[in-house]
């Protein structure tokens, strides 16, 4: 299962993932997906494919605290988004929905290599380049959270919030 | 042993033992929970999924408040049906409603809710305003607070504290918006990501607390958790004018408290700052972009229009008009600071100058509702962010800068110096 990688750049606001000027939209995902990133990069929406990556660099998703963002990026079909580092809140967000955001360096992967992911292993292999990356383990708390498939099925399975 | 951070003990008198680091992950009893319209529809189809999770009873509607105020009046009908289920949803299980026309949540917080000590979560990145006030206040998606709102506990990981610490005075046309603008342009976007802010030093000792949640409000633009102030005597006496005195304690961070980062900012020379296009801690003094042609003024946002700022304005703008085809709205907010505004005279002055004055709420600031830029325009905003986008036209580009530098760029329609005008 391997899925091509688009890139982003640096500091990625939520503001460019899910417009405010979209707000009437928020209640209809679908719609909104339509629009996600379109202020980055507007062949994102159209052409992404289910299993494909969003990679960026740094601080992805600064800004709101909006979930919709994340959302609309899983409902697009993303395997995962890879970024050198992540704004706390959206962070935090992809996880309790069950959308893997990892902390990689992303500077070897070019726009359209053929990723893969293995997250059990901790690795993202770069099978266009033939460059295998590992990433560090996200915190137990969150790996928890995003083996479950998101926070509200951890709490449905748990009766409760635990720490792991 | 050693001494505690504000984050450290605020945070630490809501766990299981009654004690924090950072560093460590801790399960928190919440005090305050709350949504708006622009998360409730979300929030509340996770408050369905955890129906039988947690207590049955109704306690935690009981801390928990939702707000309509990201746009108001209801621009459209599918804003005005997420409206609608959010404002029912409220009614129907006893949750306290803030509804239209009645103010920015950030605002409302800290008028009617947030006091010194307590732990607050929100379907709001700015949710950190209230920490101003000395509670730890923090934004989380709607996911997280769903699960706040019904287990009234979340998790958090103890942050790491940076000192920012304000020397000197404050001088003339230079306010808090100015500080946290230049405290942004050392950090960066994301130069405090996880961390907590705790403003220290003469200026911040002397500063009411109107300019304390300004400064709180924009630690969210480094990246930070939460932004924090001590409770002190200026935090009594704005709980005892909103006729909350009761909920005032003293709270301040240890001598030996340890710190990741200490920042001094020697206030006294400092010029008002403002952030040009792209990202909030582009920041630079005002005569490095003065001149620059403006087409629209926003003076508004949780950042800085409480009364304090709107006098300021007031001021500026008396007896003067602003600049021929230049578009200028002004957003009181709260229905608080409205009232004040119109005992003050201010509207007054406000509508005699050409403003546009909005109802209360969130829509201008970041492009839902009004004030919506046409292709190139370029607009001088009180707000807090400027990223690609964000006041609803991709096309357009955003300057920010504090309620007296706008006002005095909406007289000259080019930014320009309020000292001008002071």
């Amino acid at each position: 299962m391997s899925g091509r990688a688009w890139k982003f750049g640096d500091n990625v606001s939520t503001d460019e993932i899910t417009p405010g000027r979209c707000l009437h939209l928020r209640s209809n995902l679908q719609e909104l997906a339509k629009h996600t990133l379109e202020d980055a990069r507007k062949d994102f929406a159209p052409n992404v494919k289910s299993g494909d990556f969003v990679v960026a660099g740094k601080n992805f998703g600064m800004g709101s605290s909006r979930e919709q963002a994340p959302l609309v990026i899983k409902l697009l079909g993303v395997r995962a988004i890879l970024a050198e580092s992540f704004a706390r809140i959206f962070y935090r967000n992809s996880i309790n929905i069950g959308l893997p955001a990892i902390v990689c360096k992303t500077q070897s992967i070019e726009e359209g290599d053929e990723l893969e992911l293995r997250l059990r292993d901790g690795i993202v292999s770069n099978l266009t380049r033939k460059i295998e990356l590992e990433f560090p383990r996200m915190s137990p708390t969150m790996e928890a959270i995003l083996n479950e498939g998101g926070l509200i099925a951890y709490v449905e399975k748990h009766g409760d919030l635990l720490l792991a | 042993m050693v001494g505690k951070t504000l984050a450290e003990k605020l945070i630490g008198w809501h766990t299981a033992s009654g004690t924090a680091s950072a560093g460590e992950v801790v399960i928190v009893k919440v005090d305050y929970t709350f949504s708006h319209d622009a998360a409730g529809p979300l929030l509340i189809n996770q408050l369905e999924r955890l129906k039988t999770i947690g207590t049955q009873d109704t306690e935690w509607t009981s801390n928990t408040v939702f707000f309509v105020d990201h746009a108001v009046p209801a621009p459209t009908k599918e804003i005005a049906n997420d409206q609608l289920l959010v404002r029912s949803f409220a009614m129907n299980n006893g949750i306290a409603l803030s509804d239209a026309g009645n103010g920015i949540c950030h605002q409302v917080l800290a008028e009617e809710y947030a006091s010194p000590g307590e732990l607050i979560v929100g379907t709001d990145s700015h949710t950190c305003t209230a920490g101003g006030l000395c509670a730890f206040a923090t934004g989380m998606g709607a996911t997280d607070i769903a699960v706040a709102m019904k287990l009234r506990k979340t998790w958090l990981r103890v942050p790491e504290s940076f000192k920012l610490v304000i020397e000197g005075h404050l001088p003339r046309g230079v306010y808090a918006k100015d500080l946290i603008l230049k405290a942004l342009s050392i950090l960066g976007t994301d130069g405090a990501t996880y961390k907590a802010l705790e403003f220290h030093g003469r200026v911040v000792e002397e500063m009411e607390v109107a300019g304390r949640l300004t400064l709180t409000n924009m630690a969210v633009e480094a990246g930070a958790k939460t932004g924090l102030v001590r409770s002190d005597e200026k935090t009594r006496k704005y709980l005892r004018e909103l006729g909350r005195e009761e909920k005032w304690r003293e709270i301040k961070a240890d001598e030996d408290a340890v710190y990741e980062r200490e920042i001094v900012i020697d206030a006294t020379e400092l010029e008002p700052q403002v952030s040009i296009p792209g990202s909030p801690d582009k920041a630079r003094p005002v005569s490095s972009v003065k001149g620059t042609k403006v087409d629209e003024v926003f003076i508004g946002s949780c950042t800085n229009t409480r009364i304090e700022d709107m006098r300021v304005v007031g001021q500026i703008f008396k007896g003067r008009e602003k600049a021929r085809g230049l578009k200028l709205i002004v957003t009181p907010s709260s229905r608080r600071v409205y009232t004040q505004c119109l005992d003050e005279g201010i509207i007054k002055i406000l509508i005699e100058v050409g403003a546009t004055i909005t109802p209360p709420g969130c829509g201008v600031c970041f492009g839902a509702l009004g004030g919506i830029p046409a292709d190139n325009e370029v607009i001088f905003s009180s707000s807090n962010r400027n990223f690609p986008g964000r006041t609803g036209n991709p096309k357009a580009q955003t300057f920010l800068g504090s309620p007296a530098t706008a006002a005095a760029t909406a007289i000259n329609g080019y930014i320009s110096d309020p000292r001008e005008f002071l």
